[in-house]
Formats: structure tokens, C-alpha cells, sequence
């Protein structure tokens, strides 16, 4: 039995293709992690699929949330407060994680709380570690579906500051993944092959969008990566005349002229701003050249454990100990929404 | 009706040209290889439509973006990630289509089955570094 003077929160996360469950103490200490990864299914369709994840969701949400409870050695009972990411993510994915915390909490009778899924992802670099970077700090979250800056000025007061005008780069990712016949998901695989490539093989564009802009473009160098590969003429030429050494130069290149542009507008950031640190969270946190372009940094870089950098539920129950803290409780009739609640103003 | 274009500009204002013919229940079909200007000729319909084209992004991972311009909403789905119509129908497209607004679908192919029997088709064709082909074919 867990002895909790402090808060214990279970966090449910459904958000896209991950169905998780996580029990936190104190808004640090993961005494429970459970992801059910769907990534097996996936990789047969390339890709998130909304009926099959829903149906997915259905099938693990129980299991996930007994899992999570029974890893923590607790019980339902003993828990201060259910934690739900109820916003951005795929309508049919979202409601079952938000209906499954709903009744939770309607028939525990304990307190619901609602957390944006993006600022989790910024939370995520507290976990386990209860290490709070220096404020105000510059966070950026990378996945296959955002890639975005942030400014905080406290883990709480989060503002939006730049976002990508096309594709997100773990879509990127997985598209010139696709392209160079690598299957699903595409981030692990290309960051793997970079490492025996040349990164200065193939010029990739960098798109910066003017001096001072904070967004994103993706799309212009995911079209680069299909002429290089293709040729000028679209299908003209198969990927298979490629040699296995030419793949690997074209996936250091590529990741070379991704990286370069998110270290790029973090520094830019960076010089816009008083951050005294960079949070950097989201499933292409975990690439391995990003950590090495970051190293160098004028202020200091803070990523989640590699566990928390994918979609995980214990960033949720993580965060949601600051709204306990502050009594900031949802209602029962909370909605899902597709949408992040940090927008350009 | 071929266009021919040589930037993401000019692709933005033939489709900002269809925008305005666009009257609400039309589904428009963007058929063309990755990186052919798929979203961006979206942005284009958008801007025409009166919208901000900043809201414009892929909706591969999301399945559905909605923009709300000053004439008619627009529907802005992907079937890049769906293996089949009866995945597709789970997001609601047979409610997008009679909404009123403007449905633009890229990946048509994969959902091919599912498309009503009036669309707009618009074809791309990668011609070269800097030259696309757009068709846009009406029913």
C-alpha cells in the first residue's frame, strides 16, 4: 500500500494512437506507466487509422487502467483525482479516454481533471526527475502530428508562439520514410540510418520563412527528398535503384536539414525572448542527432526521459497535479476537442 | 480546364480562382503525388473563400482540419492513413457532404467508392521542379 500524504493522480491518455493509463505522485514520481501500443496494427496501414484506433481504444482502456492501478500497488479509492488529455488528438479517439476518466470520476466520486495533450508533453520533462527548468523558458513539442514553440512563464502560464504552416516533421519523417521504402513509424528507423550516412550528401532546403518568423514549412523539404529520390518527373524512378549506402546519405541529409531548422528557430526564439532554458518534448524528442544539435545551447536543454517522450498517460497525471494544487476541477460534462487550447492570437 | 503552375503562389490563386465559383455543397477531390501542392492549392481555396490561409495545415495526422472563412466552412480531410471507405465513414464524411460548406479531400483514391457522384476533380501532375499541371475537371 502506497503511504500518500501526497496527491495521487491516475492520468488517461487516448488522444491518437496510444492508449495509456499512469498513476503519479506529487506530480514527479511515475509509480505506474502503461502504454498499450498499437504501433503492430499500424504498421500494416502506414499509419494512424481512426476506426481502427478507436476500436483499439475500446478494447484497451479497461485492461490499461486495471494495469495501472495494480503496477502502483494502490486502488481505485486511494486516489486523490482522475487526470484526462481531452484535447488536441482524433474526436473518435479522445472521447473514449474522456468518457472512461468521466466515469471514474462520477462513480468514485473524486475530482476530474482536464489537460491540453501538448502541455503535457512540455510537463514531461519533469517526471521522475522533479526538475523544474529555469523560468520563462522556450518549449518546443515535436510529433508526428505538432510541431510547435511555446513560451512559458511558468509550467502553467504557456503561450503559443510559432507553429508549422504545413506538415508536422514527424510527419516528415514518415513520409520520407515512405519514400525511401523504410515502413512506419518513420522517426526511429531514418535516425538510425542518419547515423552511418554523410549529412552534407544532398543540400536539402532549410525554410526559415523570413527573419523573424517563429513557424514551420516541412512540406518544401519532403518534396525535395521525393525529387532526389524519384527524380524531377514524380514516379519516374524507383527507390530500389538506390544503394542501401545512397538511402542512408539521403536520410542524414534529410534529418540533417530538420534538425538544423528546429535548432535554428529555438535560437531564434531563444534571442527574441528572456528564456533562461528550452524544453524540448513529443516523440521526435527522442531523435538522437536533435539531442546532439542541442548540446551546444546558450541555456540549458531539458528532455523527458526517453519513456516519456511518446505519448504516455503519466505527463497527464503529471500536470494535472498543478490544477489539483489550485483546485481547477473539470466538470462531467467536459467535452473532447480536436483542437490544442494554446492558439495564434 | 488545364492551368499550369510554377510556384506555391501561383498555385494558391487558381484554386483562390475556383473559390470563388464555390457556392457550398461541393466536394472537391485533390488527386496527386506527395508534394504535388495538394494543401497548398487548400490555402488557396480558403484565401479565396475569404478565410485566413495561416489556418491551413495537413491534415494527414489529424484526418480533418475545418477552417471558417467569411463565405462557407471548409472541410479539409486526408484518406493518406485509411485503408478503406469503411475507416474513411468514421470520421463522418457522408455528414461533411451535406453541411453546406466546402469538403476538399486529399488521397481520394483510396476512398474512391465513397465519393458522391458530383465532384470536382483537380488532378496534379508534377511536370517538373517548377511546373505542375493542375486540372480541374467539374461534373
Amino acid at each position: 500500500m502506497v503511504n500518500h500524504a501526497m496527491p495521487l493522480i491516475l492520468g488517461i491518455e487516448s488522444t491518437c494512437d496510444e492508449t495509456a493509463a499512469a498513476v503519479v505522485v506529487d506530480g514527479y514520481r511515475v509509480l505506474s506507466n502503461v502504454i498499450a501500443s498499437q504501433i503492430d496494427l499500424h504498421a500494416k496501414y502506414q499509419g494512424v487509422v481512426p476506426e481502427i484506433a478507436s476500436r483499439a481504444h475500446i478494447e484497451n482502456i479497461l485492461p490499461v487502467i486495471r494495469e495501472a492501478i495494480h503496477n502502483a500497488n494502490t486502488s481505485l479509492d486511494q486516489l486523490d483525482a482522475i487526470a484526462v488529455a481531452h484535447r488536441p488528438g482524433l474526436i473518435g479517439s479522445l472521447l473514449i479516454g474522456v468518457t472512461a476518466a468521466k466515469t471514474l470520476a462520477f462513480a468514485l466520486n473524486k475530482p476530474l481533471i482536464a489537460v491540453d495533450h501538448v502541455h503535457a508533453h512540455l510537463y514531461s520533462v519533469v517526471l521522475e526527475t522533479n526538475i523544474v527548468p529555469p523560468m520563462p523558458a522556450v518549449g518546443l513539442v515535436v510529433s508526428g502530428g505538432h510541431t510547435a514553440l511555446y513560451h512559458l512563464q511558468d509550467l502553467t502560464t504557456v503561450r503559443l508562439v510559432g507553429s508549422t504552416l504545413d506538415d508536422a516533421v514527424g510527419e516528415a519523417y514518415d513520409k520520407v520514410a515512405s519514400i525511401l521504402g523504410l515502413g512506419y513509424p518513420g522517426g526511429p528507423v531514418i535516425d538510425r540510418l542518419a547515423a552511418t550516412g554523410d549529412p552534407k550528401a544532398v543540400p536539402f532546403p532549410r525554410s526559415m520563412l523570413g527573419r523573424q518568423s517563429l513557424d514551420f514549412s516541412f512540406s518544401g523539404l519532403k518534396t525535395a527528398v521525393l525529387y532526389h529520390v524519384r527524380g524531377y518527373q514524380g514516379r519516374q524512378r524507383p527507390v530500389t535503384s538506390l544503394s542501401p549506402q545512397k538511402i542512408a546519405d539521403v536520410a542524414a541529409s534529410f534529418q540533417a536539414a530538420s534538425i538544423d531548422v528546429l535548432s535554428r528557430k529555438l535560437h531564434r526564439a531563444l534571442s527574441q525572448t528572456n528564456a533562461k532554458s528550452v524544453i524540448i518534448g513529443g516523440g521526435v524528442s527522442a531523435n538522437r542527432g536533435l539531442r546532439l544539435a542541442t548540446a551546444q545551447f546558450p541555456v540549458p536543454v531539458f528532455f523527458p526521459l526517453p519513456a516519456y517522450c511518446t505519448d504516455n498517460a503519466a505527463m497527464s497525471a503529471g500536470l494535472a497535479h498543478l490544477a489539483f494544487l489550485r483546485r481547477d476541477f473539470a466538470s462531467l460534462d467536459l467535452d473532447a476537442i480536436t483542437y490544442s487550447r494554446f492558439r495564434l492570437t | 480546364m488545364f492551368h499550369h503552375s510554377h510556384s506555391v503562389s501561383e498555385t494558391e490563386a487558381i484554386a483562390a480562382e475556383l473559390a470563388r465559383t464555390l457556392v457550398g455543397g461541393e466536394c472537391i477531390a485533390l488527386d496527386g503525388d506527395l508534394g504535388a501542392g495538394k494543401t497548398q492549392f487548400v490555402r488557396g481555396l480558403v484565401r479565396g473563400l475569404g478565410g485566413q490561409p495561416r489556418t491551413v495545415s495537413s491534415p494527414t495526422f489529424v484526418l480533418l482540419n475545418i477552417y471558417d472563412t467569411g463565405r462557407l466552412p471548409v472541410y479539409h480531410l486526408d484518406a493518406y492513413r485509411t485503408h478503406g471507405p469503411d475507416d474513411f465513414e468514421a470520421i463522418g464524411f457522408a455528414e461533411l457532404l451535406e453541411q453546406g460548406g466546402v469538403v476538399a479531400l486529399e488521397w481520394p483514391r483510396r476512398v474512391a467508392e465513397v465519393l458522391p457522384d458530383k465532384v470536382i476533380h483537380v488532378r496534379f501532375e508534377i511536370l517538373s521542379r517548377q511546373c505542375r499541371e493542375i486540372q480541374i475537371a467539374r461534373p
